[in-house]
């Protein structure tokens, strides 16, 4: 009998595996994207109820109720959520993850303190639980702090004198104890002192770091979740654990490569450096000639509306003023008027990538309207306007022009080739990374100040009155 | 199961998972990331079997949390990658 269940056990598990690779396949293409999600997520019903069906297993109870308390309070928040606070409830959601990998990997570490094994005795398995609790560990408390700083809940980035050799030398501190742990003798208190170093450690990782580069950052942790439940996958010698764990953790390496590859920045730049938190100044040695010329919504529409080809830039402060709506709108106004209207989307536009992509669809712009940079930068010459809506840094010829600009070699959309460049933007500030933007600046370009959503809103009427 | 069998499963799910991500278009990064994210929630799955064989006080506290923060991933993720995904239609599937 047992053998039958524990034969059904690893042939449900082993389709659940089936089913995250073919749905993350499917998730890769927008066409087949909805089928993806649908397709893990039985993978994952399955392999969750079939879980109850070990042999040996007692604690039902609690196990039930903790299913049921965490399960609600995520599916609570998650369609509660509004859809530009989506990046929060990632690394909220990821961050869990994270602390349950980590608490697997305390129950067998703590048995094995207490004299008792793990569930599969060796070297090997040890190491690993050490690893996953540490990488697990480390996730978590990152995350949350990922989390916090999006929510608003912690605005200020904290950096000190000495900061990285302090956290090199808790990290250092860090692994020593993990080190320990992997030997034949600890107890309790290196347990407790690992686990606390490990959460001091995704801690102080993500303090330093400014909100601009928090998708990297998050993503990271994403992959770095991954791991930490491979490993613990092979600790309990569950392969569907195994198998999820460690596709999670290389496709989120790779996806951590590409965003900060599109930011032009090494990961360990991101990391270790105070770029994104406003603190390098403006940088650039480059001259600003010329002023920032002021348009009013009015007449703004009125080029709009006259106009043959409209490019649109939506950046985050669309996303903050929850302008999408209006956006839409007003495209579907121009549309109608007989302009051509497209949006330009950069790849780290928003918090995270693809970010403007999500509330575009929200607002139901239909995607074959919305281009990647590559294939809209050619077209801004020919363009009569470009509107940038809340975007900054994704759109500053100094990435072109001012070699020594911090931002210098990052790939932009180059609005600044349109005809006319209308810039909507709450004030006369710098962005998100403090740096002066070249485009302001330009004969061609127009600022249109206000809320997003207040402009857009006298757009549509203008270009309605027309 | 062994060392060795286990690196290699390591090493073909790796290339598995940088070979999917690698075609993908930016529109569908943030959802991509969220989709993982949920994938990773079959820690759940161990969790459970973690507290289900938990025997002190300890044990069954840290696997409580541990279930606890597993449902939450694995829910959490799948609402709102479904969310996000759900809103992708083209022009033609609107008409």
């Amino acid at each position: 009998m047992n053998l039958n269940i524990e034969l059904l056990i690893q042939v449900v598990y082993f389709s659940a595996a089936i089913l995250f690779i073919m749905g993350l396949k499917a998730m890769s293409s927008p066409v087949t994207a909805r089928r993806g999600i649908i397709w893990a997520g039985i993978g994952m019903l399955v392999a969750t109820l079939i879980s109850f069906t070990h042999p040996g297993m007692h604690n039902f109870i609690p196990m039930t109720s903790a299913i049921f308390v965490g399960g609600i309070i995520a599916w609570w928040t998650g369609k509660r959520v509004a859809m530009t606070d989506m990046p929060q409830m990632i690394a909220l959601y990821n961050g869990m993850g994270g602390g349950s990998a980590a608490a697997i990997a305390a129950i067998e570490l703590v048995r094995l303190s207490g004299g008792g094994e793990l569930t599969h005795p060796g070297t090997v398995s040890q190491v690993l639980a050490v690893l996953g609790a540490l990488i697990g560990t480390i996730a978590f408390s990152g995350s949350m702090i990922a989390f916090a700083k999006l929510q608003g809940w912690m605005r200020k980035v904290y950096r000190f004198k000495g900061q990285q050799i302090f956290n090199l030398a808790v990290f250092a501190t860090l692994l020593y104890f993990g080190w320990t742990l992997t030997g034949d003798s600890f107890g309790p208190n290196e347990l407790m002192i690992f686990f606390a170093l490990a959460l001091l450690v995704g801690v102080l990782m993500t303090i330093g770091i400014g909100g601009a580069d928090m998708p990297v950052v998050i993503s990271l942790y994403n992959a770095l979740t991954g791991l930490a439940v491979g490993f613990e996958g092979f600790v309990l010698q569950n392969p569907a654990m195994m198998i999820a764990g460690i596709v999670v953790g290389s496709a989120g390496t790779l996806l951590t490569q590409l965003m900060a590859k599109a930011m032009n920045r090494s990961l360990a730049n991101v990391l270790f450096s105070g770029f994104g938190t406003g603190d390098d100044g403006t940088g650039g040695d480059v001259e600003v000639s010329g002023s920032m010329k002021a348009i009013d919504a009015a007449d703004a529409a009125i080029t709009m509306a006259f106009a043959e080809t409209v490019i649109i830039i939506p950046g985050y402060g669309m996303a903050v003023a929850q302008a999408q709506h209006k956006v839409w709108e007003l495209t579907k106004i121009l549309q109608e008027k007989g302009v051509r209207v497209s949006f330009a989307i950069h790849p780290v536009a928003g918090r995270m990538p693809g970010h403007m992509n999500v509330l575009l669809a929200e607002a139901g712009v239909p995607y074959d309207l919305i281009y990647d940079l590559e294939d809209i930068n050619s077209q801004f010459p020919t363009a009569d306007v470009a509107l940038v809506i809340g975007a900054n840094d994704v759109v500053n010829p100094a990435a072109r022009k001012d070699t020594s600009s911090p931002i210098y070699g990052m790939p932009i959309l180059d609005a600044d080739k349109a005809r006319n460049v209308i810039i909507i933007k709450r004030g006369q500030g710098t962005g998100f990374s403090g740096i002066e933007n070249l485009l302001f600046f330009e004969d061609n370009t127009r600022m249109c100040y206000g809320d997003a959503q207040d402009v857009a809103q006298k757009l549509i009427t203008g270009v309605k009155s027309l | 199961m062994e060392g060795f069998v286990a690196l290699y499963i390591f090493m073909l799910a790796a290339f598995t998972g940088y070979e999917i991500i690698s075609k993908v278009p930016t529109i569908l990064h943030t959802p991509l990331m969220s989709g993982s994210n949920f994938i990773h929630g079959i820690v759940l799955v161990g969790a459970m079997v973690a507290l289900g064989r938990a025997e002190t006080s300890v044990e069954m506290i840290i696997g409580f949390i541990a279930v606890l923060l597993g449902a939450g991933n694995a829910v959490g993720g799948y609402v709102v990658t479904e969310r996000m995904l759900e809103m992708f239609k083209s022009t033609k599937d609107k008409d």
